[in-house]
C-alpha cells in the first residue's frame, strides 16, 4: 500500500484497480493491514489538525514525575499499547498514529499548560490523559475553549458531563451501588464506616455510598473520616473503627496513605478475612506498593481485573506483558486507558473524519467488543456502559471475582436522588 | 553573614545609573517588543504567566537580597492575591444562568457539589471588583503584616524565619485542601470565564493581558528601584549586614523588617492575581513548600542583588523548565536540581553576578560604549 | 458518643488510644530527630532530609529481597541488618553530600537550604529511574506483623512498640553521644564558637562531616523502620517532609529537648483530636495551634540561650 500512496497519479479508478490486483496476495501475507484507501487528508481533517496522509498526532499527557507518577505509569503505558497495536494493524483511516508526550508532573497549572500546548502547538486530533479529578478539572476550560478531545481514564466522581471529555473509567453510581447491593444482600452487611482521604472524589463517592446506605438499604453509617492526602498514621481511627465494631469498613483513600492505612490495619490486629471492607481506591497497582499480605481478603469494586477470565484480557494481559515486562501488574485504570484510543478510531473511522465535532457526534452508541474487561458501550453522556465486579483480594497482589454485574450499568454522572 | 557590598554609592545618588537605564530599555523592549513579535499565542501566554512568577522574584530580592529576610512562604502570598482575584472571577462565572443544573444555583459549583446552600459571609465582598482589587493588595499585606511583626519583634530572622514562613506555607495548603466547600479544595478554583463581563479566555484577551502584566512588572521594578535608592533601602542593607548596629543607632529593625516583608507580600500579591487573570484558574499547589521554593531559585539564578537579574531568572528558569519537560520529560528533574546547585555553588549572585563580574568591566573598559551593553546581557539571560 | 458502650470497652479503647498517642510520638521523634541534630547543631536546613529516609526504605527493601532469595533463613532477623545498612548508607551519602555540597555553604546557611533542595529533586529522580515510579512493597519478617493480645480487648501493634523501642535507643544513643561522649562535646563546641573550638585543636571540619553524616544515618533508620507502616515509593519523602520540618521549628532549635517536646504535644494533641473528632480537622486544628503558638512565641518552646 505504501507505493500506491507515493503514486504520482491518483486517480481514483487506477488506484482501485491497482489496489485490488495489489491487495489479492498481500492480503494473505498481511492479514491485519487495513487495505482501504486511505481517504484524502483535506477530506478528513477539515479543522486544522495534525494529520498528513501518513500520519495523525495523538497526545499522551500523564504525570511521568511527582508523586502522581506512580499511579499514572500504568494508564500511559496501557495507552501507548493500545497505540502500537492500532498502528500495527494499519492505524486509523490509513494513517499511523504519533505520540507527543508531555508531562503533567503531578501538577495542575502543568497538565493545563501541557494540555494547551498539546491543542495549540501541537493540534494533536485527540489527546489520552489525566488522572486525577484536580488534572482534569484543570485541563477541562482548556479542551473546551480550543475544541480537544479527552479521553479521560481513571474512575472519578461523575457531577461532569463536557462535550470535548470522553470519560472511559466509572462514575460513582457505576462503581459503588451495585457492590453496596452485594455486600447488604451476601453478607448481610448493615453497618458502614466511611474513610477516605479529604478532597472531592471521596466526598463524592461517600456522599452517594451514605444515601444508598441509608434510603435503600435501610443500613447506618457509623462513621465518616476524612483524612488530609499524604497523611500516613491512622492508628487512631484504627481504634474507632475497634470501638465501633462496623460490619463493612468503606474506604477511599489514595496514594500513600492507602499503603500506610493497610499496614497499620494489618498490625493493629484487624484481620479482613472476618472484618469486611470494601475499597474503591485500591487496585492491582495499588497493591504492589501495600503488599499482598497487608491487604489479603479485602473486597474491591472495580470493573476491571488482571485476573479476568476471557479471552480478551487473556490477549491484552499477554500483550501488555510483552511490551512492558511481566512483572508489570494491570489495574483497573490501566484497562480503562488502554479503551481510549480503540474507542477514538472506532469514533473516527465511524465519521469518517478527524474532526473533533463529528468523532463526537459519531460516539454514541459506539461498542467496543474487544474490550479486555468484556464489553462496552459509549453513552449520549460521554461515559461508558459497563459491569461492577467485586473481587477479594489474594496474598499474591491479584484479586478473585466473587461478583459480576449481570447487565452493563448505565453511567449515571448526574444521579437524582444522590445529590 | 558576609555578602558583597551592593552597588549603592551613599554620595551622588541619582535614581538609576546609566547601566541601570539601559538594562531597564532592554528588559522592556524584550517584554513589550520581542517576545511578542517571536512569539506565537500559546508561548506569549506561557510567557506572561512567567512574567506574573517575576512579580514573587522581585519582591525576594527585596526582602531576601536588601534585606536579608529569606521567606519561604512567598506562595502564601502569591496565593492569597490569586485567591482573591479568583474568587471574584467564579463569582462571575457562577452566575445563576450559568450554574442552572446545580441544587443551588448561583453559587459556585464546587460549593454546590460539597453542599453547601448559601455562599460563604467572606466570599460575599468578592463579588465587587473595586473590593476585589483592594483585597488583592490588602490581605496579603496584612497577613505578612502580623506574621512579620510577631516574628521581627522579637528577632526571629535568618533560617528561623525561613522555615516558619515555610510551615505557614504548609499549614495555608492543608488548610484550603481541607476546607473544600469553601476553598475549591485541592481542584483548586477552575473554570474562569470573564472579568466584568469581557472573556479573559481568548487570544487577544491573553495578549492584552500579557501586556497589562508586563507594564505592572515595570512599574513594580521602579518603585523597588525607588525603595533601593531611598534612605530605607540603605538601612535594609545595612540591616543586613550589621543588625545590631542599625539598632544601636536607634532604627526600628522590626519595623523595616517588617516594611520589607509586607512589600515583598504584596508584589507577590499582584503577580498571584495577574497569573489567575492569565492562565484562569487558581490552585492550592501554587501556596506549598514546593512552589515557594522554586519562586526563591527564580530569584537565586537571577541574582538575589539584583532587580532585573530576578526578571532574567524566572524567565530562564521557567523556559528551561518548560523546554526540559518538553524534550526530556523523565529527565528534567536532574536539570532542574544540578541548576539550582550549580548556582548555590558557583555563582551565588546568579546571572547579574556573572554579568558583573564577567561582562560589565569588558563594557567599561571597552570605552564606554553602554550601547553594546544590549547584545551582552541576552546572552547572560538566555 | 460514649453512651452505648460497656466500661470495659471504653477502658481498653481509651489503652489501645494511649499507646497510638505514644506510637505517633515515637515516629514523630524518629522522624525529626536527624534534622533537628542538623539543623539544631550546624544550621544548615536540609531540605533533603525526607529523600534520605527513603534511601534507608529502599535499603531496607534491597534487604528484604536479598535475603529472601539468598538467605531465607535469617529473613526474620534481615530488619536489624537492613537498618544497619540502611544507617551506613545513608550516613555516607550525608558525609559525601556534606564534603561535596554543604561544607562551602556554611557562611551561607540559607544557601544550602536551596542546594539541599536542588539534591532532593535530583534523588527523587534517580529514586525514580532506579526503583521505577511505583511504590514498592516491603516483605516484613512475620515476627513483626500483627498484634499482641494484652486482654481480650486491648491490642497493640508489634511494628508500633518496634519502633517505640528503636526510637527509645536511638534518642537515648543520640544524648549519650551528644552529652556524655568526647565528640558530642566537640560538636557543641563547634556549634557555640567554631573559630574558638578550631583554636583549642578541634578539627571543625571533620566534626562537622561527621555530625551531617549522623543526622543522615538517624533519617535511614527512620526511613528503615516507616517501611513497616508507610509507603516507599519516590516522592514518599515528601509525605514526612512537613511534619518534620513543623516539630523542628516547633520545638525550637538548637535543643534536643525541645524537638522531643514538640512531638510529644503535637503528637498527642493530633492523635487525641483524631480521635474525638475527624482526621482532616484533627489535623487543622493541630496545625492552627501550632501556628498560634508560633506567632506568640517565635523561637519555639525550647531555646539555647546564645549570643546572636
Amino acid at each position: 500500500m505504501a507505493e500506491d500512496q507515493g503514486n504520482g497519479l491518483p486517480s481514483a479508478l487506477r488506484r482501485r484497480l491497482l489496489m485490488g490486483l495489489a491487495g489479492l496476495p498481500a492480503m494473505a501475507l498481511m492479514p491485519r493491514t487495513s487495505f482501504a484507501a486511505a481517504p484524502a487528508t483535506a477530506a478528513v481533517n477539515t479543522t486544522g489538525l495534525a494529520v498528513t496522509d501518513t500520519e495523525v498526532t495523538v497526545g499522551v499527557l500523564h504525570s511521568l514525575t511527582g508523586t502522581m507518577a506512580i499511579s499514572e505509569t500504568g494508564a500511559q503505558q496501557a495507552e501507548k499499547l493500545a497505540i502500537s497495536q492500532i498502528n500495527d494493524a494499519g492505524g486509523v483511516l490509513g494513517r499511523k498514529i504519533k505520540i507527543v508526550q508531555e508531562d503533567g508532573a503531578s501538577d495542575w497549572p502543568t497538565f493545563a499548560e501541557k494540555a494547551k500546548k498539546l491543542l495549540v502547538n501541537d493540534h494533536c486530533a485527540a489527546v489520552m490523559g489525566c488522572w486525577t479529578s484536580a488534572s482534569r478539572k484543570a485541563v477541562l476550560p482548556v479542551f473546551e475553549q480550543y475544541n480537544g478531545l479527552l479521553y479521560y481514564p481513571t474512575f472519578y466522581e461523575g457531577l461532569e458531563q463536557s462535550k470535548n471529555v470522553f470519560y472511559t473509567g466509572q462514575e460513582a453510581t457505576q462503581q459503588i451501588l451495585a457492590s453496596l447491593d452485594w455486600i447488604h444482600k451476601e453478607k448481610g452487611a448493615k453497618t458502614f464506616f466511611f474513610i477516605g482521604s479529604d478532597y472531592i472524589w471521596p466526598r463524592t463517592s461517600n456522599k452517594i455510598a451514605r444515601k444508598h446506605v441509608e434510603n435503600v438499604l435501610k443500613g447506618t453509617v457509623v462513621g465518616e473520616e476524612y483524612f488530609p492526602l499524604g497523611h500516613t498514621q491512622f492508628n487512631s481511627v484504627i481504634n474507632k473503627l475497634k470501638l465501633k465494631k462496623p460490619d463493612v469498613i468503606f474506604t477511599d483513600v489514595v496514594g500513600g496513605s492507602n499503603v500506610a492505612f493497610y499496614k497499620q490495619l494489618k498490625a493493629a490486629g484487624i484481620d479482613l478475612s472476618k472484618q469486611l471492607l470494601l475499597t474503591i481506591s485500591v487496585t492491582e497497582d495499588e497493591i504492589d506498593g501495600i503488599g499482598g499480605d497487608n491487604i489479603a481478603g479485602a473486597y474491591s469494586c472495580m470493573k476491571y481485573f488482571q485476573s479476568l477470565k476471557n479471552p480478551n484480557n487473556e490477549k491484552f494481559v499477554a500483550a501488555f506483558h510483552k511490551m512492558w515486562g511481566d512483572k508489570t501488574v494491570i489495574g483497573d485504570v490501566t484497562q480503562a486507558a488502554y479503551l481510549g484510543p480503540f474507542l477514538w478510531k472506532m469514533a473516527v473511522e465511524k465519521a469518517g473524519s478527524f474532526d473533533v465535532d463529528k468523532v463526537v457526534a459519531a460516539s454514541p452508541g459506539l461498542e467496543f467488543k474487544e474490550a479486555p474487561e468484556g464489553y462496552v458501550r459509549i453513552d449520549p453522556n460521554h461515559h461508558l456502559w459497563s459491569k461492577t465486579r467485586v473481587a477479594k483480594a489474594l496474598p499474591n497482589g491479584q484479586f478473585e471475582v466473587v461478583y459480576e454485574s449481570p447487565e452493563l450499568i448505565k453511567p449515571d454522572p448526574f444521579p437524582k436522588g444522590y445529590q | 553573614m558576609i555578602r558583597p557590598a551592593s552597588p549603592s554609592t551613599v554620595h551622588d545618588n541619582p535614581f538609576m545609573k546609566p547601566m541601570e537605564w539601559v538594562s531597564l530599555a532592554l528588559l522592556a523592549a524584550v517584554i513589550f517588543l520581542v517576545l511578542p513579535l517571536c512569539l506565537d499565542a500559546f508561548r506569549l501566554n506561557l510567557a506572561g504567566k512567567y512574567l506574573s512568577y517575576a512579580f514573587v522574584a522581585l519582591g525576594l530580592v527585596i526582602c531576601w537580597g536588601f534585606g536579608g529576610i529569606l521567606s519561604l512562604g512567598q506562595g502564601v502570598f502569591f496565593g492569597l492575591g490569586g485567591y482573591c482575584m479568583a474568587m471574584y472571577l467564579k463569582l462571575e462565572a457562577s452566575s445563576v444562568e450559568n450554574t442552572k443544573i446545580q441544587s443551588t444555583p448561583g453559587i459556585p459549583d464546587f460549593m454546590d457539589w460539597n453542599q453547601i446552600t448559601a455562599l460563604p459571609w467572606f466570599w460575599k465582598p468578592f463579588a465587587s471588583l473595586p473590593f476585589t482589587l483592594i483585597a488583592v493588595i490588602v490581605v496579603p499585606a496584612l497577613f505578612a503584616f502580623v506574621v512579620g511583626t510577631a516574628m521581627f519583634r522579637r528577632r526571629v530572622g535568618g533560617t528561623y524565619f525561613a522555615i516558619i514562613t515555610q510551615a505557614i506555607a504548609a499549614i495555608l495548603t492543608i488548610l484550603i485542601v481541607g476546607q473544600q466547600g469553601y476553598t475549591g479544595g485541592i481542584n483548586g478554583i477552575t473554570d474562569l470565564r470573564t472579568l466584568n463581563g469581557w472573556d479573559i479566555r481568548t487570544d487577544s484577551a491573553h495578549n492584552i493581558l500579557y501586556f497589562v502584566n508586563g507594564a505592572l512588572l515595570v512599574a513594580c521594578i521602579l518603585f523597588a528601584q525607588y525603595v533601593k535608592r531611598s534612605k530605607l533601602g540603605r538601612i535594609l542593607v545595612a540591616m543586613r549586614d550589621k543588625e545590631d548596629r542599625v539598632r544601636f543607632s536607634g532604627y526600628s529593625v522590626a519595623g523595616f523588617k517588617t516594611f520589607a516583608f509586607c512589600l515583598a507580600a504584596v508584589f507577590a500579591a499582584i503577580g498571584g492575581a495577574m497569573f489567575t487573570l492569565q492562565v484562569g484558574f487558581m490552585s492550592p499547589s501554587f501556596v506549598g513548600i514546593v512552589p515557594s521554593i522554586e519562586m526563591v531559585i527564580y530569584a537565586a539564578v537571577g541574582g538575589r542583588l539584583s532587580l532585573f537579574g530576578a526578571v532574567w531568572g524566572t524567565l530562564l528558569v521557567n523556559w528551561a523548565k518548560t523546554t526540559f519537560s518538553e524534550s526530556f520529560p523523565e529527565l528534567w528533574l536532574f536539570g532542574l536540581g544540578g541548576l539550582f546547585i550549580l548556582v548555590v555553588l558557583a555563582f551565588p549572585n546568579g546571572l547579574a553576578g556573572i554579568y558583573r563580574t564577567y561582562v560589565e568591566p569588558r563594557l567599561t573598559r571597552r570605552a564606554k560604549a553602554p550601547e553594546s551593553a544590549p547584545t551582552a546581557l541576552p546572552h547572560a539571560a538566555e | 458518643m460514649f453512651g452505648d458502650y460497656s466500661l470495659t470497652d471504653l477502658s481498653s479503647i481509651f489503652v489501645m488510644q494511649g499507646f497510638a498517642g505514644l506510637i505517633l510520638f515515637s515516629v514523630y521523634t524518629l522522624m525529626a530527630l536527624g534534622l533537628a541534630i542538623i539543623f539544631g547543631q550546624m544550621g544548615v536546613i536540609n531540605m533533603a532530609h525526607g529523600e534520605f529516609m527513603i534511601l534507608g526504605a529502599y535499603v531496607t527493601y534491597l534487604c528484604s529481597g536479598f535475603f529472601q532469595t539468598h538467605l531465607p533463613a535469617l529473613f526474620p532477623a534481615y530488619f536489624f541488618v537492613a537498618m544497619a545498612l540502611a544507617f551506613v548508607a545513608s550516613g555516607a551519602l550525608g558525609m559525601l553530600v556534606e564534603w561535596a555540597l554543604i561544607r562551602h555553604l556554611y557562611k551561607r546557611p540559607l544557601d544550602t537550604l536551596l542546594a539541599t533542595w536542588g539534591l532532593s529533586l535530583i534523588l527523587q529522580q534517580t529514586y525514580r529511574t532506579v526503583f521505577g515510579a511505583r511504590e514498592v512493597g516491603v516483605e516484613l519478617p512475620s515476627w513483626l506483623i500483627g498484634s499482641v493480645q494484652v486482654t481480650d480487648s486491648i491490642e497493640i501493634p508489634i511494628n508500633g512498640m518496634f519502633v517505640m523501642a528503636i526510637t527509645t535507643l536511638i534518642t537515648l544513643g543520640v544524648a549519650l553521644l551528644m552529652y556524655r561522649s568526647r565528640f558530642g562535646a566537640q560538636v557543641r563546641a563547634v556549634v557555640q564558637n567554631r573559630p574558638m573550638a578550631g583554636a583549642v585543636g578541634i578539627d571543625t571540619e571533620k566534626v562537622d562531616r561527621l555530625t551531617f553524616g549522623l543526622g543522615c544515618g538517624i533519617a535511614g533508620i527512620a526511613g528503615s523502620a516507616f517501611t513497616m507502616v508507610g509507603s516507599t515509593g519516590p516522592t514518599s519523602g515528601q509525605l514526612y517532609i512537613v511534619d518534620t520540618f513543623l516539630i523542628v521549628v516547633f520545638g525550637g532549635a538548637a535543643s534536643l529537648l525541645g524537638t522531643i517536646a514538640s512531638a510529644f504535644s503535637i503528637s498527642q494533641t493530633q492523635s487525641t483530636l483524631e480521635f474525638f473528632l475527624s482526621g482532616s480537622t484533627a489535623k487543622v486544628i493541630t496545625l492552627l495551634a501550632v501556628v498560634g503558638i508560633l506567632m506568640l512565641r517565635p523561637q519555639g518552646l525550647f531555646t539555647l540561650k546564645v549570643r546572636r
